[in-house]
């Protein structure tokens, strides 16, 4: 057999085979039956249901976005990662990443495993999340943003990561940096949200903390081969546009189902989403206009993806006059992080997943410290432009504990993988693309 | 019998293919290729990284004829290709010694037109 094509090792196999007897002796637990619950709102349970859809479908959409942005030999390689998120991270998440997240509080730190394999998380209501709808349509919404978090990440190590690596990857980074900052902000008795901090659909728990990360392991698996200047340009920017509008219809589900409700908040959500969005790539395309001399396609949607990013944090606690400026100021800041700091420092963020995550997701979550208002939301807070520049430090506590925990936990596990495993593809198989040497197929046919 | 390879820019294939009609020309086989040439190439952008762009977009076209259409082709692809710009591209022919059609297995003279 060529050194080229190396087979997954058996435990690899075994993990999968452990996972699969685990999951039958979860199953076998009695489910509380279907009853009708009092306290259940239908309209609020229907749009949850269906942001949850929504939020599914981001997974996927990124998988365009980027997959659009590699060179022709690795395009399935990011797809099948995306794919491959969306079936691990669920089976993590109803066996323990769900209780680790938000099951009951230990110290603060990290929720319990009481509800291992989602014992007790029933169709009732959970009133401690959402009074309103069964506590398993909670447990499946947030299901889709466990799964899109290491999503995000892969495009910082995208083209050259081995697929074993990375499946082993994406699970501990699930259990060791999601499921914890993810108790921290959301969970009750976490230490941030009991600080006060606010995070409204997940700007420090998905975008900062996949954005971080995604600089970590751009550094700890370094340069692609050719990098900067032997890499090929996208191979299919249509395909990213269509991936980028795809996150963008997903987003509704996103923000406006982190109401958990269906009134007036996720209708607040809704509309900034789409106003910050639009600002965002409204912005880009200036800026590469004033200095490329062009609007770019790339551009654009990079813009709107910036501001849908960015305004995620703030969506149930600013108003549209928020949204303009967090989308305006998202694309600034972006815009210089990937034209300026990746060439200043050199490291290869493939994808800039943190020049548009990282440094979006800082300034969406700093930006809810200036423009939150308690006429948007009464259970939020005022920020800094409403008179409480307290807000503003509540909030920039929780990216640098988020940032510094989400850097140092990812480099370390990907030096202990790198030494355990090894987390590059060789460089023959990095040449001759992952398509064919993490999976034996090829995205696009030449000859009929 | 001739061989003829011209490489154009992309943008002038439609009106090449019109003057080889005229000159009742029908046989060609097209390519897109890649290739440099004394030009500089458009440099593309991407997130403000511009790249080199150091081969360009052509497109190949091939023709095999019998001598008395050498000077028709030529002419007809000079007419369509020419804008008097670095870049337009160039016309090379060569000695065709066989040609055999698969169909019927005709050979030389007959088996080009």
């Amino acid at each position: 057999m060529s050194k080229v094509f190396k087979s997954p090792p058996f435990w690899f196999f075994a993990a999968f085979l452990l996972f699969t007897v685990i999951a039958t002796v979860v199953a076998a637990e009695e489910v509380v039956p279907a009853a009708a619950h009092a306290a259940v709102d239908t309209g609020d349970t229907a749009w949850l249901l269906t942001s949850s859809a929504l939020v599914l479908m981001m997974t996927p959409a990124l998988a365009f976005f980027y997959g659009g942005l590699v060179r022709r030999k690795n395009v399935l390689s990011i797809l099948m990662q995306c794919f491959m998120l969306m079936c691990l991270i669920t089976v993590q998440w109803v066996l323990f990443g769900y209780s680790l997240s938000f099951g009951p509080d230990i110290k603060g730190i990290i929720g319990g495993l009481d509800w291992f394999g989602l014992k007790g998380v029933g169709l009732e209501p959970n009133p401690a999340y959402a009074a309103t709808v069964p506590h398993q349509a909670f447990m499946i919404f947030q299901a889709m943003f466990a799964i899109i978090t290491p999503a995000l990440i892969l495009g910082a190590f995208a083209e050259r990561m081995k697929f074993s690596t990375f499946c082993v990857f994406s699970l501990l980074w699930a259990t060791l940096v999601y499921d914890p900052v993810c108790h921290w902000v959301w969970g009750v008795g976490g230490f941030l949200r009991a600080d006060g901090a606010l995070d409204f659909a997940g700007g420090t728990v998905v975008h900062i903390n996949a954005g971080i990360a995604a600089l970590a392991s751009a550094l700890a698996l370094g340069k692609r081969q050719g990098y900067p200047d032997k890499i090929s340009p996208p191979h299919n920017l249509p395909f990213a546009v269509l991936g980028a509008g795809l996150l963008w219809f997903g987003w509704f589900g996103f923000n406006g189902g982190s109401a958990l409700g269906s009134g007036s908040l996720a209708t607040n959500a809704f509309v900034v989403t789409h106003v910050a969005a639009a600002a965002a790539g409204l912005t880009w395309a200036l800026l590469d206009w004033i200095f490329n001399s062009r609007s770019t396609v790339l551009g654009i949607i990079t813009g709107a993806v910036g501001g849908l990013v960015a305004i995620t944090p703030a969506a149930g606690f600013v108003n549209v006059v928020g949204a303009l400026w967090i989308g305006l100021g998202v694309s600034v800041f972006c815009y210089m992080a990937v034209a300026l700091l990746k060439v200043k420092f050199g490291y290869d963020d493939s994808l800039d997943a943190f020049g548009v995550h990282g440094v979006g997701g800082i300034w969406g979550a700093l930006a809810t410290g200036l423009w939150a208002t308690k006429a948007v939301n009464p259970a939020g807070a005022d920020g800094l432009f409403y008179g409480n520049p307290a807000q503003f430090f509540i909030q920039f506590k929780a990216v640098i504990v988020t940032a510094v925990y989400s850097f140092v936990v990812t480099f370390v596990l990907l030096k202990v993988l790198t030494a355990i495993m090894g987390a590059r593809a060789s460089q023959q198989d990095e040449r001759i693309g992952l398509d064919l040497s993490q999976h034996r197929e090829a995205g696009y046919t030449v000859l009929e | 019998m001739k061989y003829i390879i011209a490489i154009i820019q992309p943008d002038r294939l439609d009106e090449v293919m019109t003057k080889l009609e005229e000159k009742e020309i029908h046989l060609v086989t097209v390519t897109p290729v890649m290739g440099r040439g004394r030009q500089k190439g458009i440099s593309e952008i991407y997130r403000s990284h511009k790249e080199a762009g150091s081969l360009l977009k052509k497109v190949k076209l091939e023709i095999a004829v019998n001598d008395e259409f050498v000077k028709p082709a030529v002419d007809a692809i000079l007419g369509g290709a020419h804008t008097g710009h670095v870049g337009d591209g160039k016309i090379f022919v060569l000695e065709l010694p066989e040609c055999i059609r698969i169909s019927t297995g005709e050979k030389g003279r007959p088996a080009i037109g």
